[in-house]
């Protein structure tokens, strides 16, 4: 370090003028990072702990060391003859979090897209217009979003009473708490989240390429997988990302529009928290969604490095 | 002639269909909310049926002690929580931006955006678990663990539009002040702040509706008691629901909305500059 600052020439005083600009630096930035380890990434450490020990029988955790929690999360163990299986319930909670968010994240492509490429098309005067019509949701409360979606497809909602004055069917459909309700609540709430990302991306599309191809004879379908498609893919998993993460770690959505029996693996997680009263097993079950998620994000990460590689 | 009447309309950037789905995907946007807002002004109890237009609902919410005290809880822990976590934000724009790289600074990135990166079910089960902790060991039961929370998952926020605010400053007017002998805290008053002013505000905005419309830490981290306006809102749509929902959530849309509308001038102001 002090060979590579010599060879720069620098004087002492340069050298000390560093010193204290990143002294300074590290002091700015020391209270929120205080505050952030004690209510954010801290309380992630403890719950490792307390994954590995034993349920206490009124919730809590008694402190003795114990696997129970972890083995629990994929497995059950009979009360009676000790055999091992699978944990089903867990299994199919696990997998219903997985299909319902790839399904919304889908939806929210072939809705967002087209919408974003809308909104990027528009004059620059409007654009942001569009935009803002966008945010707005965006950044209001989930929990009335959900209640909206909630009072739409209730049995008395609009769409069945709609349906029903017009004549397509004489009996309510059954939407609300149904798997369906939970991927449309969610692609309502996070849809933003898509669309967002695909049209910053879509802003800096150059068009002259677009025309290039149809200069050469190319169809719109083959202009839009050949040509738009690639240039726009960052924004694409960027957008993917941001939909697919909250999906997985969804609570109440699921909770308002799925009903007590379709549960996802938030509600799981909290269950363990209240009537479950086993702390261990919730904590293990959080760990394992934060690692989808990890997952999920190192996948994008090593995406944005592999594009920002191929343009330099 | 078919042909040269689409060679004629023939646009690059025209894809079909795709107009239509964006128009429907803003309809579907908005229409539950205007729903929703449509029914607060029922004059019937009833969420079907349309029975004339009234205030009644939103008098109703007004008078309802149990709205009143989640109300004023929300604002309480929002106040404090927004104003918190934008000092703290704004100190650490300060010390990430415009300045040489260093060591540690996508550590300080990570830690500052993690909030953003795990899911708030995640967040509010690990606070659960150590605030439990701390409660049994010192029997404190106050706000502060709320607010220390919310401050917390509020520093992300705060920060993005600060951070952009001072990228977007260069030195040169700081280096003049500093050139003409003002000390680096009167330059700091009279130069940097005033500039940064904009971000700073917007950022407490941010912040501010953020807190203001936690739902998941908050059912996690309240003692009994300690509702907020969402989470009383999470408790009653459980059971039976009338307009007065309705009304209160058209209520919060309103601040909601007016909070982004001011955010978003104030951040026009800036690229206007």
């Amino acid at each position: 370090m002090s060979s590579s600052t010599k060879e720069k020439g620098l004087s002492d005083y340069e050298i000390a003028a560093r010193r204290h600009e990143l002294k300074t630096n590290l002091l700015l930035c020391t209270p929120a990072l205080i505050i952030l380890f004690i209510a954010a990434s801290g309380p992630l450490f403890v719950m490792l702990l307390y994954s590995f020990l034993t349920p206490g029988d009124y919730g809590g955790v008694e402190y003795y060391a114990s696997t129970e929690g972890w083995f629990k999360v994929f497995l059950n163990q009979d009360i009676f003859d000790d055999t091992v299986s699978l944990a089903d319930a867990h299994l199919s909670i696990f997998w219903r979090s997985i299909r319902l968010s790839l399904l919304t994240t889908v939806t929210a492509i072939v809705l967002g897209f087209p919408t974003a490429y809308f909104i990027a098309t528009r004059p620059l005067g409007s654009r942001n217009f569009w935009l803002f019509l966008i945010t707005i949701p965006f950044w209001t409360n989930l929990l009335i979003r959900t209640f909206a979606i909630m009072e739409v497809i209730r049995n008395q909602g609009v769409i069945n009473n709609l349906l029903i004055w017009i004549g397509i069917i004489d009996q309510p459909i059954q939407m609300l708490y149904t798997d369906f309700a939970i991927m449309l609540g969610m692609t309502y709430v996070y849809l933003p989240l898509m669309i967002l990302p695909l049209y910053a991306s879509m802003e800096k599309l150059d068009f002259s390429l677009v025309e290039a191809g149809y200069d050469l004879y190319a169809t719109r379908l083959r202009v839009l997988l050949k040509i738009i498609l690639p240039l726009i893919k960052p924004g694409l998993v960027a957008g993917s990302i941001l939909v697919f993460i909250p999906s997985l770690g969804a609570y109440v959505t699921p909770r308002i529009l799925g009903g007590g029996k379709n549960m996802m693996l938030g509600n799981l997680i909290e269950l363990q928290f209240g009537q479950g009263r086993n702390w261990p097993l919730g904590a293990a079950l959080s760990i394992t969604l934060l690692l989808i998620v990890a997952i999920a994000l190192l996948f994008y990460v090593r995406n944005v490095q592999k594009s920002a590689a191929r343009h330099e | 002639m078919n042909k040269m009447r689409r060679t004629n309309t023939f646009s690059v950037r025209k894809l079909p269909g795709f107009p239509a789905i964006a128009i429907l995907c803003f309809a579907m946007l908005y229409a539950p909310i205007v729903v929703l807002v449509g029914y607060s002004f029922n004059a019937g109890s009833s969420l079907a049926l349309w029975e004339g237009f009234s205030w009644h609902w939103y008098y109703a919410a007004w008078q309802n002690d149990q709205v009143q005290t989640a109300a004023l809880l929300s604002v309480v822990v929002a106040v404090q929580a927004s104003l918190y976590s934008t000092i703290l934000a704004t100190m650490a724009a300060l010390g990430t931006t415009r300045t040489r790289p260093y060591r540690g600074q996508t550590a300080i990135y990570t830690m500052i955006n993690q909030p953003l990166m795990v899911p708030e079910i995640v967040t509010a089960v690990a606070l659960l678990i150590c605030f439990a902790v701390i409660k049994q060991a010192t029997d404190y039961r106050g706000l502060i663990y709320l607010v220390l929370a919310h401050t917390a998952f509020c520093i992300p926020f705060a920060y993005l539009p600060i951070r952009a605010r001072l990228e977007d400053m260069d030195k040169s007017l700081e280096t003049a002040a500093a050139d003409l002998y003002a000390t680096p805290w009167r330059c700091f008053k009279k130069v940097t702040l005033p500039l940064m002013w904009p971000g700073i505000l917007a950022g407490a905005m941010l912040a501010f509706v953020i807190s203001l419309d936690d739902v998941v830490i908050t059912e996690f981290v309240k003692a009994p008691g300690q509702d907020t306006l969402p989470t009383y809102m999470l408790g009653q749509i459980r059971r039976a629901v009338t307009p007065e929902m309705n009304a209160i959530s058209t209520a919060l849309l309103a601040v909601s909305i007016i909070m982004v509308s001011l955010m978003f001038i104030l951040s026009r102001k800036k690229s206007r500059e």
